[in-house]
């Protein structure tokens, strides 16, 4: 490896590069607690396919999810700034 | 994020090309890794609630065939929930 490759300041490459994987990880683990909570949401009886109707309630229950935890952050947001407006 | 730097501000220098893409592939291993075990956890006990209500002195035969359906089942939920997630998330940041 050249001299000229060991410049100061970290190696910027290598950080990305553990960065991606660190967001793959975050991205598994959110998949995995949306898994298990729209399961139990949308799953009968365990059938021989996955039908429609389920693969339909899945996708919403993704969807909701997201929107519902968006309005509280907002409901939030608006509620903190209310209390430091009066303060 | 600041840990991230950190650890690759002190590899800095020391590690070669090939050593950083082993590395690298040595982290995906261990994710890889991790994701299976955490997927084996969920299909087990979900599939465990689901097929299973009153544990007898052994499977049987249909609690068997559940258990089967089921974690196909759940490996089909997992595909289509990190569907929807993924596409939402790419609306999102459009």
């Amino acid at each position: 490896m050249p001299v000229g490759d060991l410049q100061e300041g970290g190696d910027r490459e290598l950080e990305e590069r553990l960065r991606v994987e660190q967001q793959k990880a975050q991205l598994q683990a959110r998949i995995h607690s949306l898994t298990d909570m729209c399961w139990d949401k949308c799953m009968d009886k365990p059938s021989t396919r996955l039908d429609d109707r389920t693969e339909t309630c899945l996708t919403n229950c993704v969807e909701r999810f997201l929107d519902t935890s968006v309005a509280i952050a907002t409901r939030f947001t608006q509620t903190l700034q209310k209390s430091a407006e009066l303060q | 994020m600041s840990e991230l730097s950190s650890m690759a501000d002190s590899l800095d220098g020391k590690l070669s090309s090939s050593q950083k893409s082993q590395l690298i592939e040595q982290v995906q291993q261990e994710l890889a890794i991790a994701n299976m075990q955490e997927l084996l956890e969920k299909t087990t006990s979900k599939c465990f609630s689901k097929c299973i209500p009153k544990p007898g002195t052994s499977l049987y035969n249909s609690e068997q065939k559940c258990i089967s359906m089921c974690t196909d089942r759940y490996m089909d939920a997992w595909n289509v929930v990190g569907r929807a997630y993924s596409a939402r998330i790419q609306r999102e940041f459009r």
